[in-house]
């Protein structure tokens, strides 16, 4: 007896692409946040370091990991409903021939 | 009004929880919600599920008392969505129906997983059950005026009504709303500490008026005390190794009092601080004077110079402007401890004394996580980092909540919405955790409490709405791991694992009084754990979350080898291994009352260590049982 999953979806074409593009965008974020802690351990005083506006390396650092976090999400979303709409058309394509 | 605010709210999300209750017939309705949440809805849940007292009281509190430190946090736990955006959000709602335990063991129909999985849910729930209960009883103190145990049983109470009638419905909508009002209040009060600006004498808002701490001219020839100045009697000097520095304690007029002697030998200066002393007759004297409800310890926390001097009140800053004017190396800020005595007479003594703390420093790691201490105190940190990055994503509450929405795509879009709000607001923190640092309203026995009393400091309005969405936080968060926990006993351990048959009636009151067991458990807890930072109790739960669940889910979706055994093994030694070095920790013997130096493990933060061994673990006997027995999967699939 398996579980039935609670999708009532179907078969995803695009999951694939999703999934590869989303390790990908994994990786990038994962370098960004070790370069962070890598920083930290490495030359901790450059974090005093005034980068602009009288903000120091941390500060703005830290800001960064919070917005490339959700500028990443905003594009991951973008490119997954552009894949997804382009498996839609092609099925679509399909039903009308 | 306070009162009247917070009561309102209360009894208004009780009404919404009866009201879906009485809609509430399936056990898909119970569990998920039917599946039929609105993706924006469910973001905004998320962000309510997620900025648990944790967030909201843990983390302003310790960027309050240790600057950027308690924002690592911050970045750490919004990082930590990254991975539930990229790598796990959609698989987990393809393959999943209520429960964590669904989505890993789909593939399989193994009893092992069902059980390993169901306990791993209940122990990683149980462990951020901890902290939300604290929070809960921190709260209730300076806002009904009730000891911290009433605090924690009357959320208990409320939160098992709410999940109990409803379950996720109530619980989804609850998360909502307190995640909404969340994000606005905390921009509110954000933008008051900005128009406030810079004061180097706070007075909390007109509150209090701003306390000058002495200090003293003496002199020390070996242990020998000598005050220059008159009418002060030295009764004793002592030595304090964990806060590495010395205290005195004096007379004068027949108080008694405890001082910072700044210096070692010859000439030194002795510096006022605040004392607990209890004695050994029953008595509690705070600063000399017996307890009482006009004698508590003083708030704290100010600038003492800004950019090199000192400053009266300069009006409203920009948000760039505070956080430039905190970083300067010319600002600094009196930052308070606190260290535990016996004195000669045999009472317990606590002692509160300040230091003060240049702006360059503040602004930067190192003053929690010695990031240039020794290699273990680096790896400590780096073990810190590593458990918040990778726990988000494994913590059963937010996993199930994938179950509310229709289909995978809403569960990638609402995901984006919470990484938006959650992201938004753990931004407001570093300025909220400053604006209490500056403003003298933290509480130096306590520092959960910075965020309401800093409210407090702009009215009681704010004061009251502020303190009624933390106590909503509370609220949310642990209906959604009560929610996760009854669903591991009611649902995986009863229904799947022993194979009961239940009908869905029985399941969904399986569900509430697993319900009432698990919010019976978090309340005696709660006041176990009364003060200690909530943030470092989750921050421990992410650490077991990640080592228990993170390498299932992860070589489940990237490993085709993985086999029901390896995951089972994986998430038994991933959780052992976690709780293990968790409670044989240096910070855990602390609380234990023992000398953290004597600790068998000599780090406090296990995420390092139990995740690579739960992954090694996952691999290993994947490779060795899957020459030994094809998976049911496979078996099907050559059917």
């Amino acid at each position: 007896m398996l579980h039935e999953p609670a999708s009532t979806g179907g078969h995803d074409p695009a999951a694939a692409y999703k999934m590869r593009l989303g390790v990908w965008m994994f990786v990038f974020y994962c370098l960004f946040y070790a370069s962070f802690v890598f920083v930290n351990l490495a030359s901790p005083l450059s974090m005093e370091m005034i980068v602009f506006a009288g903000l120091n390396l941390a500060t703005v650092f830290g800001f960064a990991l919070i917005v490339v976090a959700l500028i990443q999400a905003l594009v991951y979303d973008w490119l997954c409903r552009a894949q997804e709409a382009r498996f839609a058309d092609q099925s679509d394509e399909g039903g009308q021939s | 009004m306070v009162i009247a605010i917070f009561l309102g709210f209360v009894l208004f999300v009780l009404a919404l929880s009866f009201y879906l209750g009485a809609r509430t017939r399936t056990s898909s309705g119970y569990y998920a919600a039917g599946g039929q949440i609105h993706w924006g809805v469910n973001g905004v849940a998320f962000a309510g599920d997620y900025l648990s007292a944790a967030s909201f009281l843990g983390i302003c509190g310790m960027i309050a008392v240790v600057g950027y430190d308690g924002f690592l946090y911050s970045i750490g736990y919004l990082a930590g969505w990254i991975v539930a955006l990229f790598v796990v959000a959609e698989p987990m709602k393809r393959l999943g129906k209520y429960t964590f335990t669904d989505a890993v063991d789909s593939k399989y129909d193994s009893r092992g997983i069902k059980l390993a999985a169901a306990i791993s849910t209940l122990v990683v729930s149980v462990c951020y059950l901890i902290p939300q209960m604290v929070g809960a009883g921190v709260l209730v103190t300076p806002l009904l005026g009730l000891a911290h145990h009433w605090g924690v049983l009357m959320v208990g109470a409320i939160v098992i009504t709410i999940v109990a009638t409803a379950g996720m419905a109530s619980t989804t909508y609850v998360q909502f709303l307190k995640g909404g009002m969340l994000i606005i209040f905390s921009t509110v009060l954000v933008i008051a500490v900005c128009v406030r600006g810079f004061n180097t004498r706070p007075d909390p808002g007109g509150e209090a008026r701003f306390y000058e701490y002495k200090s003293m001219d003496a002199v020390m020839e070996g242990n020998q005390l000598a005050v220059t100045e008159p009418g002060w009697q030295v009764l004793e000097v002592q030595e304090n190794h964990a806060a590495k520095a010395t205290f005195a304690r004096l007379s004068s007029n027949g108080a008694e009092s405890w001082w910072l002697v700044d210096g070692a030998e010859g000439p030194v200066t002795l510096r006022e601080t605040q004392s607990v002393v209890e004695t050994s007759d029953g008595r509690k004297l705070i600063n000399g004077a017996p307890a009482s409800a006009d004698n508590q310890l003083r708030q704290v926390g100010n600038v003492e110079t800004l950019r090199g001097q000192a400053t009266a009140p300069a009006g409203s800053v920009s948000p760039a402007g505070l956080l430039a004017g905190m970083s300067d190396p010319e600002t600094t800020v009196r930052r308070w401890k606190d260290t535990k005595l016996t004195d000669a007479s045999g009472s317990h003594v606590t002692v509160y004394y300040s230091t003060l703390t240049p702006g360059n420093r503040l602004m930067r790691p190192g003053l929690k996580f010695k990031v240039e201490g020794t290699p273990l105190e680096k790896f400590d940190f780096v073990s810190l980092m590593l458990a918040l990055f990778l726990g988000t994503a494994a913590l059963p509450h937010i996993l199930i909540r994938y179950y509310t929405v229709p289909n995978p795509a809403a569960a990638r879009k609402s995901t984006i919405v919470a990484i938006a709000g959650i992201g938004f607001f753990y931004i407001l923190t570093l300025f909220m955790g400053l604006g209490a640092t500056m403003n003298g309203v933290l509480n130096p026995a306590d520092s959960n409490m910075a965020a309401p009393l800093l409210a407090r400091s702009f009215g009681q309005f704010l004061f009251a709405v502020i303190s009624a969405i933390a106590f909503a936080t509370v609220l949310g968060t642990v209906s959604g791991l009560i929610v996760a926990a009854s669903g591991a006993v009611a649902h995986d351990f009863f229904d799947r694992y022993l194979n009961l048959q239940m009908s869905d009636q029985q399941k969904i009151r399986a569900g509430k009084i697993s319900a009432f067991v698990v919010g019976a458990m978090a309340i005696v807890l709660g006041i176990v754990f009364k003060g200690v930072n909530v943030t470092f109790l989750v921050g421990l739960a992410f650490a077991v979350a990640a080592s228990a669940n993170l390498p299932a889910i992860l070589m489940l979706l990237f490993w085709k080898p993985t086999t029901a055994r390896g995951i089972t093994a994986s998430i038994f030694v991933g959780i052992a291994s976690s709780l293990a070095l968790i409670l044989l920790s240096p910070d855990l013997y602390k609380l234990y009352g023992l000398d953290p130096t004597t600790a068998p493990v000599p780090f406090s933060n296990p995420g390092i260590v139990s995740i690579p061994l739960s992954f090694i673990t996952l691999i290993v006997v994947s490779l060795l049982t899957r020459k030994a027995t094809p998976e049911p999967d496979e078996v099907e699939a050559a059917a």
